[in-house]
C-alpha cells in the first residue's frame, strides 16, 4: 500500500488513487436520484390515499320517516307491489302534490323503481348527519357505532362507497346521496372530442409545415419562438381569449344559431363547442412542439432514401416522415389531452355550468366537465360533497387512464408495424 | 495540407485510352462549382463519366467527394444553403437548367447511401414503393415481377424470396445495402450513384457489393465514392482523384483509367494519396 502511494505521488493523480473516490461520488448521486424517486412515490401515494380515504366510509343517515314503519304485514318497503307503493305515496304526500305527480307522468306508466325513488325522495327523505373517512371506518368502527347511538339515536349507520354505479350514471343533484357525474363525464368527453378533432390536425399540420417546408428565416424563427412561449401561458389567459373570441365574437357559430340550431338549453355562446375550441387553443402549442420533435427525430437518411428514388416532398412527408413520426406525435398528443381533460380555470371563464342535470346532446349544449364538478363540490360547505368530489376524482383518474391507455395502445401498434 | 514532394516513385508503364472525350458519355460536369452558403466546396470541376462503366471518386476526407456525387442528381439541394454554378449535362441537357425538375433527375439518377437505409416497411414494399410513386400502373402480378427482377439483379432474391413481407430492417447490414440497391434499380434509373456503399459493412458483405457492382455495370453507369483504395482499384474502370487546396475547396486533381491512375499517376499528389502518404 505504501509503495503504491509513493508511486502515485511520483506520477501525480494516478487512476488507482482516486478510483474509490470516484465510486463514492457515483454512489452519492445514485442515492440522491433514488431519494427523489421515493419522494415522488410518497407524494403520489399520499394523494391517492387522501382521495380513497374520502371516497369510502361510514355514513349516519337520519330518515324523516323510518322505512320500517312503511312496511305492510312485515313485507319490507322495496318488495311491496307497485299498487301498495302508490297507495303509500298517496297517504303521505299532500293531495295537490300527488295530482302533480300524476299529471307529470301517470302512475301506471311509472316503473316500480321510479315510484320507489319517489317515496325515498318525498317521504323517507334520508339525510346525512355525519360521515367518516375510510381509515376511521376501519380503525374506529366500535367508537363510531357507540358515538352515533348517543349523538343521533334515530340515525342508521351504513358503509357507503361514494363511488358506485349509480354515481357514474346519475345526473347532478343537490342531494349528495343522489348526485352523480353522468353529465360531467359526457361533458368532458364531448369537450375533449372537439378539442382533439381541432387541435390534432391543426397542430400536426403546423408542425409539418414548420419542420418540412418553412425556410429558416427571421419570420419563421419568430413564429417558432412564439409557439414555445404560448405553451407556457397560464390557462386562465386562454379562458379569457376563448370568452372573447368563441363565446362573444363567434356567438352565432358557437351557439349553433347560424345552422338554425335552437337548443332550448343553450346559454348563448357558452357551449361545448366554445369550451372545446378554447382547450384546443390551449394545447395547440403543446401538440405542435411535440409533433415537431417527433418529425425532427425521423432520420434524415430516410428522407434521402425517398428523394433518391424520385419521391416528391409531399410523398416523402406522407409516406415516410409522418408514419415514422406517429408514435412520437401520439405521445405528445397524450400529454396534451391529459392536460386538457384536467383543465378547470379556462372553462370557468368560458362559462361552464356548475349545475345541470340533463345530458349534453350536441356541441351547442350547455356543459359541465369533471374538473368543474369536482371544483364546485369541494367548495361546498357540507362535508359529504367532499366525499362525492373524491369519488369524482377517481372517475376522472379512470377516464384519464382509459384515454391514455388507448393512445398508448395505438402508439405501440404503430411502432410494431414499423419495426 | 501536407503534400510530400519528395520520394516520388517513377512508373514506367503509361496506359493508353485515357481520354474520356472519345467515349460515350453518360453524365458530365462542366465548370461545376458548389457552394454551401459562402463556402466554396467544389471549384470548377470538369468531369465526364462514361456510360456503363464504374467510375470511382477518391480523395482525402472533407475534399468534397460526396458533394460532387450528390451534385449529379441534385441531392445537394436538400441542404438548404447549398447552391451550384456551372453545368451537369445528362442526356444532352443541363440538369441545373431552370425548368428541370429535380424529382425527375433523381428518378433517372438513383442513389445508394453510405449507411444502408431501407424503409421501415416490408422487403416487398421497399422495392415496390419507388415504382408506385413514380406512377407504376401495372397489375399486382407485374409489380411482383418487378420486385423479383430487382431483387435478382441485386443478388438478394434467393436470400429473401420466402420472407418478402418481413421488415427490411430485419435483414443483415449487407443484405440491407443490397436491398437499397435493388430499390434503386426498381425505378429503372440510368445512372446509380453510390456514396461509400460498403464502408459500413464487413469484408464479406463488401465483397458481395463489389461483385454486384460489376454485374450492374453491364446495364447501368455507376459512380462510386470510396475511401478504400483497394476497392477503387478492384471495382472501377475509371478513377477521379479529388483533393482540396488551402481554402478547403475541392478540385479534380487527376482523372483517368483506374489501371493507369493506380500504376502510373501523372500527378505527384495522386501518387502520394494512393500510396497512403496523406489523406
Amino acid at each position: 500500500m505504501t509503495t503504491s502511494t509513493d508511486a502515485n505521488k511520483k506520477v501525480g493523480m494516478s487512476e488507482e488513487s482516486n478510483l474509490p473516490q470516484r465510486h463514492q461520488v457515483g454512489t452519492i448521486w445514485q442515492v440522491v436520484f433514488q431519494a427523489s424517486t421515493i419522494i415522488g412515490i410518497i407524494t403520489l401515494t399520499a394523494l391517492l390515499y387522501n382521495i380513497v380515504n374520502s371516497a369510502f366510509g361510514y355514513v349516519a343517515l337520519e330518515s324523516k320517516v323510518d322505512p320500517e314503519t312503511l312496511a305492510i304485514n312485515d313485507v319490507p318497503l322495496e318488495e311491496l307491489p307497485k299498487e301498495d307503493l302508490v297507495q303509500i305515496l298517496k297517504d303521505y304526500v299532500s293531495a295537490g302534490l300527488f295530482r302533480r305527480f300524476e299529471r307529470d307522468k301517470p302512475f301506471e306508466n311509472r316503473t316500480h323503481e321510479e315510484i320507489y325513488a319517489l317515496i325515498q325522495e318525498r317521504i323517507i327523505q334520508p339525510e346525512i348527519v355525519s360521515t367518516w373517512s375510510l381509515f376511521d371506518s376501519i380503525t374506529k368502527k366500535n367508537e363510531i357505532f357507540s358515538q352515533t347511538k348517543i349523538k343521533y339515536p334515530k340515525a342508521e349507520l351504513h358503509f357507503v362507497s361514494w363511488l358506485n354505479p349509480d354515481f357514474v350514471t346519475s345526473p347532478q343533484s343537490s342531494n349528495p346521496l343522489a348526485a352523480g357525474v353522468r353529465t360531467a363525464i359526457l361533458g368532458s368527453l364531448w369537450t375533449i372530442g372537439i378539442t382533439l378533432l381541432t387541435a390534432f390536425p391543426l397542430g400536426v399540420g403546423a408542425a409539418v409545415y414548420l419542420e418540412e417546408y418553412a425556410r429558416d428565416n427571421l419570420l419563421n424563427r419568430i413564429i417558432q419562438t412564439n409557439i414555445s412561449n404560448l405553451a407556457g401561458v397560464p390557462s386562465i389567459i386562454y379562458g379569457m381569449l376563448g370568452l372573447a373570441i368563441f363565446v362573444r365574437t363567434m356567438e352565432p357559430l358557437t351557439s349553433g344559431a347560424i345552422f338554425g340550431f335552437t337548443d332550448p338549453t343553450t346559454a348563448n355562446g357558452r357551449t361545448i363547442l366554445s369550451a372545446g375550441l378554447t382547450l384546443a387553443l390551449l394545447i395547440l402549442p403543446l401538440i405542435i412542439i411535440n409533433a415537431q420533435e417527433a418529425i425532427r427525430a425521423v432520420p434524415l437518411s430516410l428522407r434521402h432514401a425517398s428523394y433518391g428514388l424520385g419521391g416528391t416532398k409531399w410523398q416523402t412527408v406522407w409516406h415516410h416522415v409522418l408514419p415514422n413520426a406517429v408514435p412520437g406525435i401520439l405521445t405528445g398528443t397524450i400529454l396534451a389531452i391529459s392536460r386538457a381533460i384536467g383543465e378547470t380555470a379556462p372553462l370557468v371563464v368560458v362559462g361552464a355550468s356548475t349545475f345541470i342535470t340533463f345530458d349534453p346532446e350536441s356541441p351547442f349544449s350547455k356543459f359541465t366537465t369533471l374538473p368543474i364538478q369536482i371544483y364546485q363540490w369541494t367548495s361546498r360547505p357540507q362535508g359529504e360533497f367532499r366525499n362525492i368530489a373524491a369519488a369524482a376524482i377517481i372517475v376522472l383518474l379512470i377516464l384519464l387512464l382509459a384515454l391514455n391507455a388507448s393512445a398508448v395502445f395505438l402508439r405501440n401498434r404503430y411502432s410494431r408495424r414499423l419495426a | 495540407m501536407i503534400i510530400n514532394t519528395k520520394n516520388r516513385t517513377k512508373h514506367s508503364i503509361e496506359h493508353q485510352g485515357d481520354n474520356p472525350n472519345d467515349r460515350e458519355i453518360a453524365i458530365e460536369a462542366r465548370h461545376l462549382k458548389i457552394y454551401y452558403g459562402d463556402f466554396l466546396a467544389i471549384k470548377d470541376i470538369n468531369l465526364a463519366i462514361e456510360r456503363q462503366k464504374i467510375t470511382a471518386i477518391i480523395g482525402p476526407s472533407g475534399c468534397g467527394k460526396s458533394t460532387l456525387l450528390r451534385a449529379f442528381n441534385r441531392m445537394n439541394e436538400l441542404v438548404p444553403t447549398a447552391w451550384a454554378e456551372g453545368e451537369v449535362r445528362f442526356l444532352g441537357q443541363n440538369i441545373y437548367a431552370p425548368g428541370i425538375d429535380p424529382v425527375e433527375v433523381r428518378r433517372r439518377i438513383g442513389m445508394v447511401f453510405q449507411k444502408p437505409n431501407p424503409f421501415p416497411k416490408s422487403i416487398y414494399e421497399n422495392i415496390a414503393w419507388g415504382a408506385k410513386i413514380n406512377g407504376f400502373k401495372g397489375a399486382k402480378a407485374e409489380l411482383d415481377t418487378l420486385v423479383e427482377q430487382s431483387l435478382k439483379a441485386a443478388a438478394l432474391w434467393d436470400e429473401v424470396k420466402d420472407k418478402l413481407q418481413q421488415s427490411g430492417l430485419s435483414l443483415s447490414g449487407g443484405q440491407q445495402q443490397r436491398l437499397c440497391i435493388a430499390r434503386a434499380i426498381a425505378v429503372n434509373p440510368e445512372i446509380i450513384l453510390m456514396d461509400e456503399p460498403a464502408s459500413a459493412l464487413d469484408p464479406i458483405a463488401t465483397l458481395k457489393i463489389e461483385e454486384l457492382m460489376h454485374d450492374l455495370a453491364k446495364n447501368y453507369t455507376i459512380i462510386v465514392v470510396t475511401h478504400n483504395m483497394q476497392q477503387a482499384a478492384r471495382v472501377s474502370d475509371f478513377t477521379a482523384f479529388i483533393t482540396m487546396d488551402e481554402d478547403r475547396a475541392g478540385y479534380l486533381m487527376e482523372y483517368g483509367a483506374t489501371d493507369r491512375i493506380f500504376t502510373n499517376p501523372r500527378e505527384k499528389v495522386t501518387e502520394d494519396y494512393i500510396t497512403g502518404r496523406f489523406g
